[in-house]
């Protein structure tokens, strides 16, 4: 049927050479339209605005286009500019108003403003390029193509609890030359390393950030050793709503939106999530003495939190803090993550430094923080995970009582430390760890376990190979004489600082290894590993590897063969949680038997059956799963029996009884040398004594009853 | 950007040659999408095309949906090398039949 033609495809007036008309508020940023683009921003502070127009990557603009009044609604001016080349422009803003540190106005008409919303953003579309710094305009806001074919694509919904999380930095994960892919380091090389990820087992991958940021903010020449240090992790965004060009193969031709979703579509169609680590917490502008590329120059007393002398609050430890709960800045936080889920179809979201986010304008933490509320009850966002990182550079620490509606779920920083300190051998954690395998009901008695993010290793901190191989950290490359970085690292090099020839160090390295993730894979909750600890990824003790774009931190797939047999266990552990319901429920076990099978759903165990030593000076602890108390009662699976001596000589377990016509199979046991150290699921050797089990120093053993 | 349009049996071929871009995507998009007829076969011979732009890509995508919907076909043939990576890494490949010459693309069509 012929369409009657709208009649706003005609401009009403005129600046130059450009037909213009009246723009609609809504949506913000630029959208493509019959005809033309539609721009709009909003400041509440500005007196004028002028849209700055450039002919792509040419250093002076092609035009700057002043908002007519009548083009202003309330505190936002938009415009529709009739006949532009979508690809061949790029676009920014000037804004006039007050200039009054003090009362928190920061104007500057000179400075070319990137939109907030802008979806595309150039001035770095490749990876380490050397900067114009004389540049008047350095990231430049483009036009999106939004129209990707999804075909029947959408977010997979797995279930919390199903989850097993790779958190990957998007860079690092194939830039080593040993990685065999076309594209090394970027969105298109993830996807030639689908089968490797779904060889490990793992269903959801967490990009660390991808939003625009610039390599190059801080950059500097380490004094000793001549490498230049950048933001190589990208905690600082210049944008919320554009991918990292630079991340993208087709970067260089503005096509990063279209390759990203490209990879999410493939990650969907092969069974993974896509998570993505998101900073609302701070900005790339630092504090005053940082560069105006956005926000500052936009509507600073808004988006910016700040003291009343006027100067940054900096609860992020970077600078600046972002004003979350001022209204319209949390209105585009969650413009921004909306965008997200419904254009790019994300899974799921971390969020750094997550306290932040319930801080109010003036910095006080809040109950009911609205923003908090908001994403939780979105429509949109209503069946993406969310996950906090619990706490914040300014001193709030909320690991379990992260305000979460019955939606959120938290970095479990108290996993960590305590699977950490029983792993090293330290006493009186066994009280403790019964709690953290049980997917910490003392934190999340009400939420269930799926609110706690299980982990033992994360970007920030040690990788797991280093857990196991440095009592200190060694940051010295950082160029900050070892300062930076966290001291609690809770650590055991097993005998040796770094690597080691001595073969009896190495074992035991090998075997806290497994000791580790053989206990990461049998607690309820949601596993997380690091990229690359499967393969005993080293970052030569660093842990703070933020600003290094090497061999330091890239994974290093040789090591996929050297440590060949690190890789199956891990595979192995995730199968064997895959396998078995038990491992994985819903809702807190009740250390009750409510289906009368006889046995509690959970029962604690020691050297003898059912008589746990709880005691101070303990560091060995068993516990058994009724398979018939799994998902509520409602499967039946296996029983699963867990002994974790992490004492130093070997000790025999008595093994409880099963019921009639059930045995004993072995599933893991961690000191015996490999492939008997695991068994693939279903083919579980059967255990010769019945009665009793010799776990070795420092090993965890895992049995299947059947 | 240059458009040829010639028949070899049932088949519509359009030779493109030169770079398909924002300013040509328009010309290529009202000169190839009235040849979509139903059951139309084209082969889209690309052998001349050294670059396209995202406005490019999505005249081939439109080209696909409208023939897919009149339960046609298509094929593109001779593509570059690095323009055929483009369209893989962008998803845009996964849509399309591709042959290396004419004569593969005819038979792929018949």
């Amino acid at each position: 049927m012929e369409r009657i033609e709208r009649i706003d495809i005609h401009p009403t007036h005129t600046h130059g050479e450009f037909k213009l008309r009246a723009g609609r508020p809504l949506p913000f940023g630029a959208t493509q339209m019959e005809g033309g683009v539609n721009f709009s921003i909003s400041s509440r502070h500005a007196s004028t605005c002028t849209l700055v127009l450039f002919k792509k990557r040419q250093s002076e603009p092609m035009a700057e286009i002043p908002f007519p009044d009548e083009f202003r609604i309330g505190n936002v001016f938009a415009i529709v500019v009739f006949g532009l080349d979508y690809e061949g422009i790029e676009y920014g803003f000037r804004m006039e108003g007050p200039y009054d540190p003090r009362e928190g106005h920061r104007f500057d008409p000179t400075k070319i403003l990137l939109d907030p919303y802008a979806k595309v953003i150039g001035g770095r579309d490749a990876w380490g390029t050397e900067v114009n710094w004389n540049d008047i305009y350095q990231h430049r806001g483009r036009i999106v193509f939004d129209d990707f074919d999804w075909g029947s694509d959408r977010p997979l919904e797995i279930p919390t609890e199903d989850l097993i999380i790779y958190e990957a930095h998007v860079r690092g994960f194939t830039r080593h030359a040993s990685s065999g892919v076309k594209h090394s380091g970027t969105f298109a090389a993830i996807r030639e390393k689908i089968p490797y990820l779904k060889e490990l087992g793992v269903n959801c991958i967490e990009l660390m950030p991808i939003f625009e940021f610039d390599e190059f903010e801080n950059s500097r020449t380490h004094p000793e050793t001549g490498e230049l240090l950048l933001n190589y992790w990208g905690y600082s965004q210049v944008g919320f709503f554009a991918p990292k060009a630079a991340y993208a193969a087709t970067g260089k031709f503005s096509m990063q939106v279209d390759e990203l979703k490209a990879l999410i579509q493939d990650l969907h169609n092969n069974g993974i999530e896509v998570f993505l680590d998101v900073v609302f917490n701070h900005t790339a502008e630092g504090n005053e003495n940082g560069p105006t590329i956005s926000f500052r120059g936009i509507d600073n007393q808004s988006y910016y939190m700040l003291t009343k002398e006027g100067y940054y609050y900096n609860f992020s430890g970077t600078g600046n803090t972002l004003n979350c709960n001022n209204p319209m800045v949390r209105n585009m936080v969650l413009d921004c993550l909306r965008y997200w889920a419904a254009e790019y179809h994300i899974d799921g979201f971390r969020f750094d430094l997550a306290s932040i986010l319930g801080r109010d304008p003036w910095g006080a933490p809040l109950s009911n923080p609205p923003l908090l509320e908001n994403l939780a009850f979105d429509p949109i966002l209503s069946k993406c995970k969310l996950i906090a990182e619990a706490w914040d550079a300014g001193g709030l620490y909320q690991v379990g009582s992260f305000p979460s509606y019955g939606r959120w779920a938290e970095w479990n920083g108290k996993y960590r430390d305590a699977i950490r300190k029983f792993l090293k051998g330290d006493m009186g954690l066994v009280g403790e760890m019964a709690q953290r395998i049980q997917g910490s009901p003392d934190l999340y008695w009400w939420r269930g376990p799926t609110a706690s993010i299980n982990f033992i290793t994360a970007h920030d901190g040690f990788t797991l190979a280093d857990l196991v191989s440095y009592n200190q950290k060694h940051n010295e490359a950082n160029g900050e004489n070892n300062n930076d970085g966290g001291n609690d690292n809770d650590s055991w090099n097993c005998g040796w600082e770094g690597p080691t020839d001595d073969p009896e160090i190495n074992t035991l390295r090998c075997r806290q290894l497994k000791n580790a993730v053989a206990i990461l894979m049998v607690s309820q909750g949601v596993p997380m590993i690091l990229m690359g600890d499967e393969i005993a990824r080293t970052q030569q003790g660093n842990n703070n590897a933020y600003c290094h774009d090497s061999e330091l931190s890239w994974m290093d797939w040789t090591l996929l063969k050297s440590n060949a047999d690190l890789f199956r266990f891990f595979k192995n552990c995730i199968a064997f949680r895959k396998v078995h319901a038990v491992l994985r429920n819903r809702t807190h076990l009740r250390n009750q038997d409510y289906v009368e099978s006889g046995y509690p759903d959970i029962s604690w165990h020691g050297v003898r059956a059912w008589q746990p030593d709880w005691s101070g000076t303990s560091r060995t602890l068993a516990f058994m799963l009724c398979g018939k108390h799994a998902n509520n009662g409602k499967t039946q699976d296996n029983y699963i029996y867990v002994v974790m001596n992490m004492y130093w000589e070997a000790q025999m377990f008595e093994l409880p009884g099963l019921p009639p016509g059930m045995q004993w199979h072995v599933s893991t046991n961690t000191i015996a040398p490999p492939p008997e150290d695991i068994w693939e699921p279903g083919r579980e050797p059967l255990v010769k004594d019945q009665q009793q089990f010799l776990v070795g120093p420092r090993s965890v053993v895992v049995l299947v009853g059947k | 950007m240059e458009i040829n349009v010639k028949s070899i049996g049932q088949v519509t071929v359009v030779e493109i040659s030169g770079d398909i871009d924002s300013n040509t995507a328009p010309q290529a998009q009202e000169q190839v999408l009235p040849l979509v007829q139903p059951e139309s076969k084209i082969l889209l011979d690309m052998s001349g095309v050294e670059y396209m732009s995202s406005a490019g890509l999505r005249v081939l995508l439109s080209m696909y949906r409208q023939i897919a919907r009149q339960n046609g076909g298509i094929v593109l043939v001779g593509l570059g090398e690095e323009i055929k990576d483009t369209m893989s890494v962008t998803g845009f490949l996964n849509f399309f039949t591709t042959r290396d010459t004419v004569d593969e693309g005819l038979q792929a069509l018949s």
